[in-house]
């Protein structure tokens, strides 16, 4: 069992961290970077995030699981059908890849390759059907594999995006259709926080909020602007603009959010975009 | 109905090289609605055809450009035009050139850009509502289609991209599953999220199409 599904398990509070694949065929420095953060249950891997084209997230992980770091394999629906996706899954269990985030993905048109041909052949919800089935022995056409892949599979969840009810909508589609926890979307916002968990904890899926280091006031503006479903309250971008040290101050609100998920969630996602060595700064 | 433009003048010019005496054939139906393959419109292409230095043969707006057996008749009637021609040029959609083509040995030309399915808001003003992808899932949606008018075509829910109803791929627009929430919520039904929907039968579009009604489906009998 993977060291994260453990951890859930056992309700100890886990902290997952995230590595992007290099745009190159050289993955050294990223490798040392994910072993250089010691004290994470496990590493997300994006998956042409942004729709940037990448090295594949799954051989980076395939190599994380060598040199002994946990990975997370985030799948997005954007550049596979079905059979790609299955295909990748089974590989990626062939790797020692056990965790699992599986997302819509977002749209091509955002990315480097905006003429691309968006795929979506399956939507979050149906892949997390699709890994279900395979787990259980069987393809998506039910035929059955001559050996099952037991993958612990996880989905993004954002809790400040509104309205809420719809968001809630797919939340219960998503644990219906087997997802074992949700990693959050960045959150700057403690109610939000609090009127999520109150929806989804009935549900019984353990959620590891998304705690995203803000640098400086444009950062967040650039982020309310631009990034879907994260909103940095205005508050928190004055706060930014007045700080003399914004970095510090973005350290602090990092400190105050993983406050929160401790009183509410059942981890944190950090996201901290280079400034991996403030880390034991903002969790202790 | 089918949505249909032009094609630019200069494109046409090139599609034309060699052909000095054209037969124009326009669509009585869609292209004709869309003012794009109408009389009028076959009548300025022909003006255009004699200041390109061309020779015009003879012209007919057949009903509808895609009934096969329509357009061959017609065709047939146009005989001595037809005969007398290098090239057809023919102003309707794809299906209505095919028509022509499958009635024809002669050359033939396309002069207009197949758009897409469209619902009529006013003339020029359209709508892509339906993507033909043969597994309606409108009952469950509350009659606004996903496979269209999700940006992902998403069949249970929004992306993490939705802001406040409005769609990640274009601000401009409402994000469908809003729409389709919304709307479920005023007719108090649960709707699509009362269940988790399958992958896309995309073996319904198979292609090439065969499309036989009242067979080929799954072994059901359409009702006609
Ligand atoms: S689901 Fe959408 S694309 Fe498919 S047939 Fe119905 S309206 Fe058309
Ligand atoms: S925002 Fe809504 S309509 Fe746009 S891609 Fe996402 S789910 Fe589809």
């Amino acid at each position: 069992m993977s060291r994260l599904a453990d951890s859930l398990r056992t309700g100890d509070f886990v902290v997952t961290a995230e590595v992007a694949p290099p745009k190159g065929a050289d993955p050294g420095r990223e490798l040392d970077l994910a072993a250089a953060q010691t004290g994470v249950t496990a590493i997300n891997v994006t998956d042409n995030q942004g729709a940037n084209m990448r090295m594949s997230g799954m051989a980076l992980a395939g190599l994380m699981v060598r040199r002994g770091v946990e990975p997370v394999l985030q799948l997005t629906c954007r550049d596979r059908n079905r059979i790609a996706l299955q295909s990748d899954l089974l590989g990626a269990a062939a790797l020692g890849v056990e965790n699992l985030l599986l997302l819509s993905g977002d749209h091509a048109r955002f990315g480097d390759h905006p003429d691309a041909r968006p795929v979506f052949d399956l939507d979050s919800v149906q892949l997390l059907q699709a890994v279900r089935q395979l787990n259980a022995g069987s393809d998506m056409a039910g035929r059955p594999l001559s050996s099952a892949p037991r993958f612990f599979t996880g989905a993004a969840v954002a809790p400040a995006t509104r309205p809420l009810e719809l968001v809630y909508q797919k939340v219960v589609k998503k644990a219906e259709a087997g997802a074992r926890f949700f990693q959050s979307q960045a959150v700057f916002d403690s109610d939000a926080v609090a009127d999520f968990m109150t929806l989804v904890r009935p549900l019984g899926v353990p959620v590891i909020l998304g705690v995203l280091l803000l640098k400086s006031a444009s950062m967040a503006r650039f982020l309310n602007r631009c990034i879907p479903g994260v909103r940095v309250p205005e508050r928190l971008v004055e706060l930014l603009d007045r700080a003399a040290d914004p970095l510090a101050e973005g350290v602090a609100i990092a400190r105050d959010m993983v406050g929160v998920a401790r009183e509410h969630c059942q981890g944190v996602h950090l996201m901290l975009l280079g400034r991996e060595d403030l880390m034991r700064q903002i969790l202790f | 109905m089918i949505i249909s433009e032009p094609k630019s003048r200069a494109d046409l010019d090139r599609s034309l090289e060699g052909a000095g005496r054209i037969f124009l054939v326009g669509c009585g139906a869609c292209a004709t609605a869309c003012r794009s393959g109408g009389e009028e419109q076959v009548f300025e292409t022909q003006e255009w055809l004699l200041e390109t230095g061309r020779q015009v043969t003879g012209s007919v707006v057949i009903d509808e450009a895609c009934h096969i057996p329509r357009a061959g008749r017609d065709l047939r009637l146009h005989r001595s035009g037809v005969e007398e021609a290098d090239a057809l040029l023919v102003l309707a959609c794809g299906a209505g050139v095919q028509s022509i083509s499958a009635s024809t040995d002669k050359r033939v030309v396309g002069g207009l850009n197949s758009l897409f399915l469209g619902n009529i808001r006013r003339i020029g003003s359209y709508e892509e509502k339906c993507l033909l992808c043969g597994d309606c899932i409108l009952n469950e949606t509350a009659g606004i289609c996903p496979v269209t008018t999700c940006g992902k075509g998403l069949l249970n829910g929004p992306c993490g991209g939705m802001e406040e109803g409005r769609c990640e791929v274009d601000r401009e627009q409402d994000c469908a599953w809003h729409l389709i929430y919304e709307r479920l919520r005023r007719q108090n039904r649960q709707g699509v999220f009362g269940r988790l929907v399958p992958p896309k039968q995309w073996s319904r579009r198979r292609k090439p199409g065969r499309h036989r009604l009242g067979k080929d489906r799954d072994g059901d009998v359409a009702p006609r």
